[in-house]
């Protein structure tokens, strides 16, 4: 009798750990799977573009496209990058300097991916209380430092990594 | 009147048939078909509220013919998505057809589920011992919401693409993991080629999971029985009678009606429950003035615009469906039948009224009184759920419910 008590904890416990084996492997089997819906490599290598920037006019916007996403390349005029400056950090949800999003000696040139951290409409140029950008879908506004000042988005514009291959070309990536 | 009319009703196929004797011997699903698709009780006071379920069935019946022969056609490729739809509405035979079939039949298909739900909500279909047979029928909900959500973003127009960063977007709003989960369902960095891929292949996959969970929601059906107006259970032999003749006859004036409707927008308005927009080009460049998702989305949607709040709001409008789980146990009053409780009815009618502004809303622009308007109709959305079912039987008087479905009938009938 005490045996096949024993038997039967026996018999549990290797149950318990083939269960157990099994469980892991089916897991560990599925993440190929999983990951083979991430961003292929040549999706990722979709790396970088250069930009010639010599034809933008001052306090205009060109869009260009990087990884299937718009890119704002924004030539800010004086009275814009002096409100970009002023604003008190205490006042910013995301709080960031201007200095903190463009390149020094560069105050001019504002690039930032133009992609509503709310949703991800494409946010129009010059529009908006701040005159930095506005978001049509859910009415989020920007600052010209494309910081975010009003409306439901939670961040700023983010930055894309970028740098001045000359004073006429940027590469964005 | 007599009840003794000569038929052979009583009569099973198997007894009928020597053939149907001979498979059923060696094979045995002609009697469990029979058994539970035409012999099964069902109370007899059941009204035309009770033909949306198998209404809705027809529904994704139709959906998956007419959308397998579209995909016959159609290919899923961001450079020829837009214009193989193009071929199958001008230059595939009756595509123009198949296509609207698909479109509008969507639409009717939320229809019926939309008033099955209701259904469900005013007789408290909800209620022990269907709580099991409720929740699978709010899968069914979640899941036709998906597979209509990526079946949108198939056609590649402006607002496929919107409609889908959109909606992806609302997982980016989940702390840490949100960017990563979002770069993961897309395939890339943006709403792209993968992403149109994978949506295809699995707006193919998810009906035939849908017809899975509709077999799971009519076997819970038939094992609790179905609710009825008087919400009252089965008691004896006399409250029920069987599904065939009965109720196939009484489903088939519903799908006449159905039918009439669907082919009312078939025919004369195939494109009057769908954005203009979407006739034109997706362009990843240019958003369009105003993202509205389709009319079946839009109370939610309202919702989600209602909360000043990034991840509040994709909360608040996730939360809305999942509420639906806890009704079983949020709904208090000892009597399942909102027939029986006036007070209930005045604000059930004002939750419907309330659910279809949200809609309106939900299709407005979000400015002005139309924000303050979804705030208040979201509050009270939730108040209906977390409020008013909990603490309305403290408060209201009850009618006497009836000793019996039988009894019921012959009271409405007076024979």
């Amino acid at each position: 009798m005490s045996e096949s008590v024993k038997d039967e904890k026996r018999r549990k416990l290797l149950a318990t750990t083939a269960y157990a084996t099994a469980g892991v492997g089916a897991a560990c089997a599925i993440l190929p799977f999983i990951d083979s819906m991430n961003p292929a490599k040549d999706v990722a290598a979709l790396a970088s573009v250069e930009v010639d920037i010599s034809n933008i006019k001052v306090g205009e916007e060109k869009k260009v496209m990087w990884r299937g996403k718009p890119i704002f390349v924004r030539r800010r005029n004086e009275a814009e990058i002096k409100a970009a400056q002023e604003v008190e950090l205490s006042e910013l949800r995301d709080p960031e300097t201007d200095a903190q999003r463009v390149k020094p000696g560069k105050e001019e040139w504002l690039i930032t991916i133009g992609i509503c951290t709310h949703l991800g409409c494409i946010p129009i140029m010059g529009e908006g209380e701040y005159k930095g950008w506005f978001c049509p879908c859910h009415g989020s506004q920007y600052d010209t430092s494309a910081r975010i000042r009003k409306g439901p988005a939670p961040k700023n514009l983010a930055v894309p990594p970028y740098e001045f291959v000359s004073d006429k070309i940027i590469k964005i990536g | 009147m007599s009840n003794h009319i000569e038929n052979d009703f009583g009569q099973s196929i198997t007894e009928k048939s020597k053939v149907a004797k001979w498979i059923n011997d060696r094979l045995p699903f002609v009697a469990t078909i029979e058994n539970t698709l035409f012999k099964h009780p069902y109370p007899k006071n059941l009204s035309y509220w009770w033909s949306f379920g198998s209404i809705a069935g027809i529904a994704l019946v139709v959906q998956i013919l007419s959308g397998l022969f579209l995909a016959m056609h159609y290919t899923p490729n961001t450079k020829m998505a837009f214009e193989s739809v193009e071929h199958i509405m001008r230059d595939v035979n009756y595509g123009w057809l198949i296509r609207y079939i698909h479109a509008v039949g969507a639409s009717m298909f939320f229809v019926a589920l939309y008033a099955h739900i209701a259904r469900g909500l005013y007789y408290g279909s909800y209620r022990a011992p269907r709580e099991l047979l409720w929740w699978l029928g709010i899968v069914i909900f979640l899941a036709t919401m998906g597979t209509a959500f990526m079946g949108y973003v198939l056609p590649w127009g402006q607002m496929s693409f919107w409609g889908a960063t959109v909606i992806t977007n609302l997982f980016s709003a989940i702390p840490v993991v949100g960017e990563s989960i979002v770069s993961w369902l897309w395939g890339g960095f943006s709403v792209d080629n993968p992403t149109l891929n994978r949506f295809f292949v699995i707006h193919f996959l998810l009906p035939f999971v849908i017809i899975g969970i509709v077999l799971l929601h009519l076997v819970a059906l038939h094992a609790v029985g179905s609710n009825n107006p008087s919400g009252v259970e089965l008691k004896s032999k006399k409250d029920s009678i069987p599904f065939h003749p009965y109720f196939t006859i009484k489903d088939m004036v519903g799908f006449v009606g159905f039918f009439l409707v669907f082919g009312y927008f078939l025919f004369f308005y195939p494109n009057a429950l769908g954005h203009p927009d979407n006739y034109i080009p997706a362009n990843p460049m240019v958003t369009p003035a105003h993202i509205v998702p389709e009319w079946y989305f839009l109370p939610f949607y309202a919702i989600l615009r209602a909360v000043p709040d990034k991840l509040g709001g994709v909360l608040m409008m996730f939360g809305a469906i999942i509420l639906l789980f806890f009704l079983p146990y949020l709904d208090r009053s000892k009597i399942k039948s909102g027939a029986l409780r006036p007070l209930f009815q005045k604000f059930f009618w004002l939750f419907i009224f309330n659910f279809v502004l949200l809609g309106y809303l939900g299709k407005s622009p979000a400015e002005g009184w139309y924000i303050w308007a979804s705030r208040l109709a979201t509050f009270y959305y939730y108040a209906y759920f977390l409020l008013i079912l909990p603490q309305l039987p403290k408060f209201e008087k009850t009618l006497p419910e009836p000793e019996s479905i039988d009894a019921h009938y012959r009271a409405k009938h007076k024979h």
